[in-house]
């Protein structure tokens, strides 16, 4: 059956929020059980003391990747149907650099916190009290990040387009710098002080 | 070697295979319902809601809660929200079997658990605006933009890692 299916309209409506759950237990499963839970293990991504951040999220892109060109070579998905996040230059960059000073102060990032609280973290509680308030001063001070907020805007690029190559050759690239990532990754983790945690 | 329960709660999946099942949940997520997971989007509802619910008014002159409550029955919006419901009753699941379900604060042994908490605190405040600013977190922004080969996605990848090894330096006395 091509995909995707809910705006295909070959699953009913009244399933989406049944799948939902399901998917968000499938994704709340492997997160806590790849440790993502622990924002000492999340953070030593940052500090070389642990990369399972860096193994963990980089595998996923990846094969999430190669997955949809593959369903799309197959004719088994309308990639013309899959939403393709819009580029807003700096938005983007400021607004990632905001959260990179989150996560490294925070250890956690929104979905790893859901994660932490699930399991009785307070620190990952407390994150998440504070991702509710983080939301609402940039919903009510809105008119001073507008500006950012609708500069530079692209549309929907995609990242090969924008560097010029066929998604196929980028998507090999990204594997080779994913396995230089993953091998100099372990060479850092022997050569960094362990950290007990 | 023995493995004491202490020892077991410290055990965690292979990453490569967790990352593998984590782009099949991906992929299977793309395939039925033409998104990637998401996570501030839930959050961003539930405020959305709750700030519609209590000042109706002020909700539908603001220039950033009216993009939302237009549709807010929407069942897009409404799916981020179960979505993380179900994230929850994963994890706590996976938590469950492995021996980590404890209320505690983790924290690096130099520091305080005050200071832990008002360093999470903090945290979060800055990725509930900067996941507003740059349209999604790690999730919905770096993973499925990256996932669907959005040029947004790998420049949210390369700032939320980059910025978090810029600034490491400076709060590495809160981790190491």
């Amino acid at each position: 059956m091509t995909g995707p299916l809910i705006p295909m309209g070959a699953i009913g409506q009244s399933w989406d929020l049944v799948i939902a759950l399901l998917i968000g237990m499938a994704f709340g499963y492997v997160l806590e059980s790849a440790g993502f839970s622990s924002s000492r293990k999340l953070a030593g991504v940052f500090y070389g003391y642990d990369f399972t951040v860096l193994r963990v999220f980089f595998t996923a892109a990846i094969t999430a990747m190669l997955g949809l060109l593959y369903f799309g070579y197959m004719g088994w998905l309308d990639l013309s149907m899959i939403y393709v996040n819009e580029t807003y230059v700096i938005a983007t960059i400021v607004g990632g650099l905001i959260m990179g000073l989150g996560f490294i102060t925070g250890g956690y990032c929104p979905g790893t916190s859901m994660c932490g609280v699930a399991i009785g973290k307070i620190d990952a509680m407390v994150f998440t009290g504070g991702m509710f308030v983080g939301i609402l001063i940039f919903s009510e001070a809105f008119s001073l990040f507008e500006g950012i907020y609708y500069s530079n805007s692209l549309g929907p690029v995609k990242v090969y387009d924008s560097l010029g190559l066929s998604s196929g050759v980028f998507a090999l690239l990204l594997i080779v710098v994913a396995l230089v990532a993953f091998v100099f990754a372990r060479i850092i983790q022997n050569k960094v002080k362990k950290v007990d945690y | 070697m023995n493995t004491s329960i202490t020892d077991r709660s410290k055990i965690y999946a292979n990453p490569y295979l967790s990352g593998f099942l984590l782009g099949m949940i991906l992929l299977a997520t793309f395939y039925i319902t033409g998104r990637g997971l998401g996570a501030s989007g839930a959050i961003k509802s539930t405020v959305v809601t709750a700030v519609n619910a209590a000042a109706q008014n002020h909700a539908g002159n603001s220039a950033y809660y009216s993009k939302f409550i237009s549709d807010d029955h929407h069942p897009m919006n409404n799916w981020l929200v179960f979505e993380i419901l179900g994230v929850l009753a994963g994890a706590f699941l996976s938590g469950a079997i492995a021996g980590r379900l404890k209320l505690k604060v983790e924290h690096s042994p130099k520091i305080s658990s005050r200071t832990r908490l008002i360093m999470a605190g903090i945290g979060g405040i800055l990725f509930g605006i900067g996941s507003q600013l740059g349209r999604g977190c790690t999730s919905g922004a770096a993973l499925s933009g990256m996932a669907s080969m959005a040029l947004a996605g790998f420049i949210a990848l390369l700032t939320i890692f980059g910025g978090g090894y810029l600034f490491a330096y400076f709060f590495r006395k809160f981790w190491i």
